[in-house]
């Protein structure tokens, strides 16, 4: 092989590129054949440029100082993930069927609560969660659609195989830039794009418009749909603006909306506009001063009663938060045999839930071989891996495990796949994830691919953003 | 289509002021620089402060009006809310918040102009480079307003938009007139009588006039002559009248497409500065007070501004209204 790859050496990893120790994935082989005409030089300058243009573009995120605000890129890298067909439609029936399960399992816990009286899960890991709302107790949601987006997290051990790693059915992010990654892949490498069918990204914002009309309020045929974000100075604004304009909807801030007779109104130069469906990019707790959290400034008061009325659409519903707990994740496999009576597609990776005596004491015995998880946590954030972790680290860990197990789950160490990268100037293997997005307004559609988020640091895990992760274009071949 | 957010009139209406007062302040220092090397020199620079009411914040910071003070307090310092780097900013804050109403091109444009401008250091703005980088600003000011007629929808914000350029424009015209023309006329003795012609160059070049006024006036130039052309010219694009009739214009077809009810009280002004301008000669004017005729109009201006707030951007009424020093204008007012 010559080229970009000719030094690429993947290890003892499965390799997106090439498949398991050698040339074995004859799906990317056009791509490879393309990426070997290309020499490193060019491919690093025209990495630069594709960088540059991102930044100019504004699709960056904020880091506010006290002084100053800088403007951010997620670092992109160039050589993309490539998905063969039977890969995704794989994932992708995985996905759906999760999300399926997921959303009957917020109508039952927020219904009849069958999978609490029939011991699947129990209940006070639900009904004790931080993000369980018993203000949705009996409130109707159209079609069972409580999450009509949902990010979910898959990762490929060492032998390929998918699993799942984490579910997030509040908000999750990271869509705008599978997109502009795509956009920003065709520009700058046509001659990597050309001729390879690759499916489309670009019809996500017709897709989630569509969605957000399905749930609206019953006899709305052609809602007004609005975007609800927390403001400029949220790290995620880009992606904001970004699906306000795919779905051609006012981005709008708490401020600008008003509840008057349980009815949900923005201040327009007109007057007052009707609002019927809020795409809402505000945790639960800051939606509603009136129902959560009072020094809210974010939210809209009054919105809680309008969404209880009926007057109004949340997508995705209160107290979804519930499925992104890592415990209740712990439980998925078993919710999707007691409602779908099906074994899960994906399957979970081995989860100890520490608040179990045995599992605690399996991972205080295991500790250097088990990566350690806040259960309430987001963003890579109190993660211990414990093959990597010093011994200070490791006391740390252990004396919280023994201090508050049930705030814990551990995991055994997955050999996350690799994908070649482009880093200071050579092709290394660094680990990805995958983060597929599916829509749900009365069906289930997945974008195909997704947010393949790669850590950029040689050897390290943990590929959130928060932690110097990056991402990658990923292409699902047609 | 769904009706404009009142939030977004507003921001729109003031990046579109932002973008003009930059466009504005860059034509003001190179031609100041161009034109100030005589022995009124350092008078010139200090008339710029004057001209944005600025003397109170400038002497805070800065012990005399030199040219290198004048010129970084304009150019570079963020902490003056008038500066071209601050006014950048705001538009470009106001842009990022507007990116789901404005084109891309709008916005990638600003973004990178802002950066440019964000990344410049005194270095750059010697006196000896002055005119090179006010050139680049003003271009990339107008790279901004093709863009803006080549790719914004025309909708309600796009008439927001215009608004606020021509009411800023407006505004400029009489904060250069009235500055200049006092500091060219340094005692009422002299109102008349004939003076260093080629500062009168410099207060057309300011305005990009020069050429036009030689178009109308092909012989000789009297300071009168100059004031009228930028009060009262309607064909000359930078002048007071073409510039309120334009804002006036915007607002009341924006009315009437949109079917939009607030407005009439912006109208109202708007009849009063015309009719003042139909009433007037430049001759009269100046017979009168230049000053009190174009304080006159900046407060109409002013008033304006207060009426689109509480009509369109959602302000409170006047009697819930704060102390009158922060009425209605919630961006960057330069006071009157």
């Amino acid at each position: 092989m010559t080229g970009v790859l000719s030094a690429y050496e993947a290890g003892a990893f499965f390799c997106e590129m090439i498949g398991l120790g050698g040339d074995t994935a004859e799906h990317t082989r056009g791509v490879r054949e393309r990426l070997a005409g290309l020499d490193l030089a060019a491919l690093q300058r025209r990495a630069e440029d594709a960088e540059r243009e991102l930044y100019n573009l504004g699709i960056t995120f904020t880091v506010y100082s006290e002084k100053d605000a800088i403007d951010r890129i997620l670092p992109f890298d160039v050589i993309p993930r490539v998905l063969s067909r039977a890969d995704w439609a794989h994932l992708e029936a995985g996905v759906i069927q999760r999300v399926t399960a997921l959303n009957l399992f917020l109508g039952d816990v927020y219904g009849a609560g069958h999978v609490l009286r029939d011991g699947i899960i129990p209940a006070e890991l639900v009904l004790g969660n931080a993000n369980y709302r018993p203000e949705m107790k009996g409130l109707k949601i159209a079609h069972g659609t409580y999450v009509s987006i949902c990010g979910i997290d898959v990762v490929r051990d060492e032998t390929g195989a998918f699993m799942v790693l984490e579910d997030n059915a509040r908000t999750p992010s990271g869509v705008s830039y599978v997109i502009e990654n795509r956009n920003m892949m065709l520009r700058a490498f046509p001659d990597l794009t050309s001729d390879i069918a690759i499916r489309p990204v670009d019809n996500y914002g017709p897709k989630l418009a569509e969605a957000m009309t399905a749930i609206a309020p019953a006899g709305i045929d052609d809602p007004s749909i609005v975007l609800l974000s927390p403001g400029t100075y949220n790290s995620a604004y880009f992606e904001h603006i970004f699906l306000a304009r795919e779905m051609g909807v006012p981005l709008v801030e708490g401020r600008d909306l008003v509840v008057i007779d349980d009815r949900v109104w923005m201040k327009t130069t007109g007057g007052l506009a009707r609002v019927d469906v809020i795409y809402r990019r505000i945790n639960d707790d800051f939606l509603d001063p009136e129902a959560f959290r009072p020094d809210s400034t974010l939210g809209v008061p009054g919105l809680m009663r309008a969404y209880a009325k009926g007057n109004v659409a949340l997508a995705n519903a209160v107290g979804t938060g519930v499925c992104d707990d890592k415990a209740v994740y712990a439980y998925m496999p078993r919710i999707i045999r007691y409602y779908l009576g099906e074994d899960p597609i994906l399957p979970n990776v081995q989860t100890n839930i520490c608040r179990e005596a045995d599992a605690l004491a399996y991972t205080l015995d295991h500790l250097t071989e088990l990566v350690v998880k806040p259960v309430g946590e987001a963003g890579g954030y109190g993660i211990t891996v414990g093959p990597k972790a010093s011994k200070e680290e490791l006391d740390l860990c252990r004396a919280q495990l023994i201090a508050d197990p049930a705030n814990y789950i551990s995991q055994p160490t997955i050999q996350l796949s690799v994908c070649p990268t482009l880093v200071d100037g050579a092709v290394e293997p660094r680990h990805v994830d995958l983060r597929p997005f599916a829509i749900t307004g009365d069906k289930t559609w997945v974008l195909p691919g997704g947010l393949s988020r790669v850590a950029l640091r040689r050897g390290s895990l943990i590929v959130n953003s928060s932690q110097g992760g990056g991402s990658k274009d990923t292409w699902v071949l047609a | 289509m769904a009706r404009l957010l009142a939030r977004f009139a507003e921001e729109i209406f003031w990046l579109a002021r932002y973008m003009e007062r930059v466009e504005n302040l860059a034509r003001i220092l190179d031609v100041n620089e161009t034109f100030s090397r005589d022995a009124r020199g350092s008078q010139n620079w200090l008339s710029i402060v004057q001209l944005h009411a600025d003397e109170k914040r400038f002497f805070e910071r800065h012990q005399a009006a030199t040219p290198a003070a004048v010129i970084h307090y304009y150019v570079l310092d963020t902490e003056n809310p008038t500066s071209i780097a601050a006014s950048l900013k705001y538009a470009r804050e106001n842009a990022r918040t507007l990116r789901p109403l404005i084109s891309t091109e709008m916005w990638s444009h600003l973004n990178v102009f802002h950066g440019q401008v964000k990344a410049l250091e005194p270095s750059d703005i010697t006196r000896s480079q002055l005119s090179r980088l006010c050139s680049r600003i003003k271009e990339s000011c107008q790279t901004h307003a093709g863009i803006v007629e080549g790719t914004f929808y025309r909708d309600e914000g796009w008439s927001f938009y215009n608004i606020g350029k021509m009411i800023e424009r407006a505004d400029q015209t009489t904060r250069l007139l009235d500055i200049k023309y006092h500091l060219l006329l340094p005692s009422e003795s002299d109102v008349g009588s004939p003076l260093d012609i080629s500062q009168w160059n410099a207060v057309l070049r300011s305005a990009a006039g020069y050429h036009a006024f030689r178009r109308v006036y092909p012989r000789g130039m009297d300071p009168g002559a100059v004031a009228g052309f930028l009060l009262f010219n309607l064909s000359f694009p930078r002048s007071f009248a073409g510039s309120a009739v334009a804002a006036e214009h915007s607002l009341t077809q924006m009315k009437s497409r949109y079917n939009l009810k607030g407005g009439n009280h912006a109208l109202e002004l708007f009849d009063e500065i015309r009719s003042a301008l139909g009433t007037y000669t430049i001759e009269d004017v100046l017979r009168s007070g230049l000053h009190e005729f174009l304080d006159y109009m900046q407060r109409q201006l002013i008033l304006v501004t207060d009426e689109l707030g509480r009509d369109f951007f959602g302000h409170e009424r006047a009697a819930e209204l704060p102390p009158p020093a922060q009425v209605g204008q919630s961006q960057v007012q330069v006071s009157a």
